[in-house]
């Protein structure tokens, strides 16, 4: 809270005006390539144009669209399964594989540690050609599967009610690793006093974890949860790698639907306006995580 | 947390900054009348020695081996020829070029001559913003009406607002024809005991053997979609009246998809998919290791284009054939095709003159031997009888398919968002998750939103 008295009185000091001509140089740079983009995509946004001929004036016909418009509206809830797969259940199994490791003094905890946290070091476009490859009718996957007599064959990429989700799996496997060093790092600073004094207490490993562990990594969890949400509703370049938004349009999500309605289809306006709407919701989510986050724990 | 300016304010003030930009901003784009600048026959001037010293700026996606060598020596002649010109080739890959082009062709720098898509997405959308020059003066100048056939011509022909396509004027010139059809193997159609299919029937009878046999009988990789728009072609081609099918690529006022023929061949090819005649997964596999599959021994027969001719022939040899699609009841042909991407010139070019006689040197006479040679199918003038193996199959199919005027163009020409539909559309029919009917309900209700129900 700032102190109410201060602001009724003059400053004290040098001339506070000053100090906008300290930041000049960084906010020029700042509004040339980011403030004046964001402003002219809002512009954009009420406009209906092709890219090449005069726009016309809609108002903000394409901000309905996004809401009734179900080709638009699609993309948004495919988003949202994506953050399951994104953010949910890489934090649920990080925080399983980080309560493990941090007790269990394995040789070579390193080495496994590399390893989990490797699918962040490879270039995603990478990762969705050899997904691509795994996922393929007669790939890996069905290999083990009719190896295992569970079927095959599947197009796992090919079929609307799979595609999603094997998006979605290569997105768990890309973040459990963030997630898991994260979350060792946050159980490393918590006091070995606190599991002894939970251990005398009687807990055993499940309670001492959800009694000490958890609260822990309040923190850890919230920057986990941003960075993993943000990733989830921004998803590009797997899509695009390893669907294009097929089958029938079942994996397209916002960034791909700007990419496809500024570049392919034309649709500039209406490109503009989905970029808009998916800004203001992730600003949105990671506001709302902040503050959960933040929020006083008494 | 709270920041010491109110933040009732601090919103006021971004509200205010985001309506003076969004007030302020003009309407964006250029409000050119659609067309571009027409140069009459009597205006061109073809003394491009005489031009003093100028630079072609040239884009195109002739990056596959035989085209991108074919395209550097004609360069190389042509500079040859006028010592005074430099041309400067930008090459990308299709979906590059198309991605970049509409952003580039407006600009103060734009290229002098492109290759533009011929569908109404690209070179629609050109003409209608005046971004393309007519070429008509031009072709008389040059006497390209002689050149290219009528069907070649109606491909790259708009009206002057972009709004009709196929008629009106002249936009660009292409240097290669494009057929889909049917490629085959010779020794597994020995193996079969079966002929090439002619006829539907035949067509059938053989799909049924192959199956019967294990064999592949389709390969077929749709998980990009647009291969899904040329197998169903195919199977419409053999329905449906070649005058109908073209209308509806055109995107003619009163042409209809929910007519009987368009039913038969929307449940055969579903009928097809539903008895396995297809790789199995087809909407998850890739349409290049799709045909890699076939060329390596796996598959009887590929529906395709003639682009793939180089690669198959290289790898297949002799054993690779080349058929146009079979006829069905009415035996009267059709065949899904036309040309490479034409070479246009545009608006904003300084020198459109010499890019018009670079146009005429790049679809010489000389230069379509020079691609016949490379191993691919010239636009016109293909000698079938210099060519041998695939390629003399491939050239022959386009001489005859020309002859009986029996090209009809890509269905995902119609609409601008018609390829985005049709892609997902097919890849549902085949999936067995849209029924023939409703897949063509829904094709009728954006062909009809697009060109207006009345006709």
């Amino acid at each position: 809270m700032a102190d109410a008295s201060r602001r009724t009185g003059a400053p004290p000091g040098e001339p506070r005006l000053v100090g906008y001509l300290y930041v000049l140089p960084a906010l020029l740079v700042f509004a040339a390539f980011l403030l004046w983009p964001i402003l002219r995509a809002i512009s954009l946004s009420f406009y209906e144009w092709d890219g090449l001929t005069q726009g016309t004036w809609v108002g903000a016909d394409n901000y309905v669209a996004v809401v009734t418009d179900p080709t638009l509206r699609a993309p948004f809830l495919h988003a949202l399964v994506l953050v399951v797969f994104f953010c949910v259940l890489p934090i649920a199994i990080g925080l399983a594989l980080a309560a493990l490791m941090s007790r269990v003094r394995l040789p070579g905890l390193g080495f496994f540690r590399t390893v989990i946290f490797l699918p962040q070091v490879v270039a995603t476009v990478v990762v969705g050609i050899a997904w691509s490859a795994i996922y393929a009718p007669a790939g890996p996957l069905n290999d083990v599967l009719s190896a295992l007599g569970l079927g095959g064959g599947t197009a796992w990429l090919g079929e609307e009610i799979w595609a999603l989700p094997s998006v979605g799996l290569v997105g768990t496997w890309l973040f459990t690793g963030l997630c898991v060093v994260l979350f060792l790092a946050g159980l490393a600073k918590v006091p070995p006093e606190l599991y002894e004094a939970a251990r005398l207490d009687g807990a055993g490993p499940v309670r001492e974890f959800l009694a000490v562990g958890l609260p822990a990594l309040r923190g850890e969890i919230a920057v986990a949860a941003i960075l993993t949400v943000i990733a989830a509703l921004r998803t590009f370049d797997l899509v695009y790698v390893m669907t294009s938004g097929g089958p029938s349009n079942s994996t397209s999500v916002p960034s791909y639907e700007v990419y496809d309605r500024a570049f392919v289809e034309g649709e500039v306006g209406s490109a503009a306006t989905v970029a808009v709407v998916l800004t203001a919701l992730i600003l949105a989510v990671s506001i709302g995580i902040n503050r959960f986050a933040e929020r006083d724990v008494t | 947390m709270t920041s010491s300016i109110p933040r009732t304010r601090f919103l006021a003030v971004t509200a205010a900054i985001v309506l003076a930009t969004t007030a302020s901003a003009c309407a964006p784009g250029s409000d050119d009348e659609g067309g571009g600048t027409d140069t009459a026959a009597a205006d061109v001037d073809t003394d491009v020695a005489g031009m003093g010293d100028l630079t072609l700026t040239v884009w195109d996606q002739e990056v596959r081996s035989g085209q991108d060598k074919q395209l550097d020596a004609l360069n190389a002649s042509f500079e040859k020829e006028y010592p005074n010109v430099t041309i400067d080739r930008v090459s990308r890959s299709f979906e590059d070029l198309n991605r970049t082009l509409r952003l580039a062709i407006n600009s103060d720098d734009a290229p002098d001559v492109v290759q533009a898509n011929n569908g109404r997405s690209i070179m629609g959308a050109f003409v209608e913003a005046g971004q393309l020059r007519p070429l008509d003066g031009y072709a008389d100048a040059y006497g390209w009406d002689e050149r290219f056939s009528a069907d070649v011509r109606s491909l790259a022909s708009y009206t002057e607002d972009g709004a009709t396509f196929g008629a009106g004027n002249l936009y660009g010139v292409p240097q290669t024809g494009e057929l889909v059809g049917l490629w085959y193997s010779k020794s597994k159609l020995d193996d079969l005991g079966i002929e090439v299919p002619r006829t539907t029937a035949d067509m059938e009878t053989a799909l049924q053997k192959a199956a019967a046999a294990g064999e592949v009988p389709i390969q077929f990789g749709n998980k990009e979609g647009w291969p899904g728009i040329h197998d169903f072609g195919f199977v419409q081609n053999q329905f449906v009246p070649a005058e109908e099918i073209r209308d509806l690529g055109f995107g003619v006022a009163g042409s209809s998809w929910t007519t009987p023929e368009n039913e038969q061949a929307a449940d055969l090819i579903s009928s097809w998919a539903e008895s396995g005649y297809f790789t199995e997964g087809f909407n998850g596999f890739d349409y290049d290791p799709a045909w890699q599959d076939f060329a390596e021994g796996d598959g009887v027969f590929v529906i395709a284009g003639t682009w793939l001719l180089a690669d198959l022939a290289a790898a297949m040899g002799d054993d690779v054939g080349f058929a146009l699609p079979p006829t069905g009841e009415s035996g009267e042909m059709a065949v899904t095709g036309g040309t490479g991407l034409p070479f246009a010139i545009t608006e904003s070019t300084e020198n459109a003159d010499a890019a018009a006689a670079y146009l005429d040197h790049i679809t010489s006479p000389d230069a379509m031997t020079d691609i016949q040679e490379a191993g691919n199918l010239p636009v016109y003038g293909a000698d079938a009888a210099l060519a041998e193996g695939p390629q003399a199959d491939v050239l022959e199919a386009w001489g005859a398919a020309n002859a009986q005027g029996a090209i009809v163009p890509y269905l995902d020409y119609a609409t601008p968002d018609f390829y985005d539909l049709l892609t997902a559309q097919v890849q549902d029919l085949l999936a067995g998750s849209q029924s023939p009917s409703d897949f063509l309900a829904t094709l009728e209700k954006e062909y009809t939103s697009f060109t207006g129900s009345g006709g």
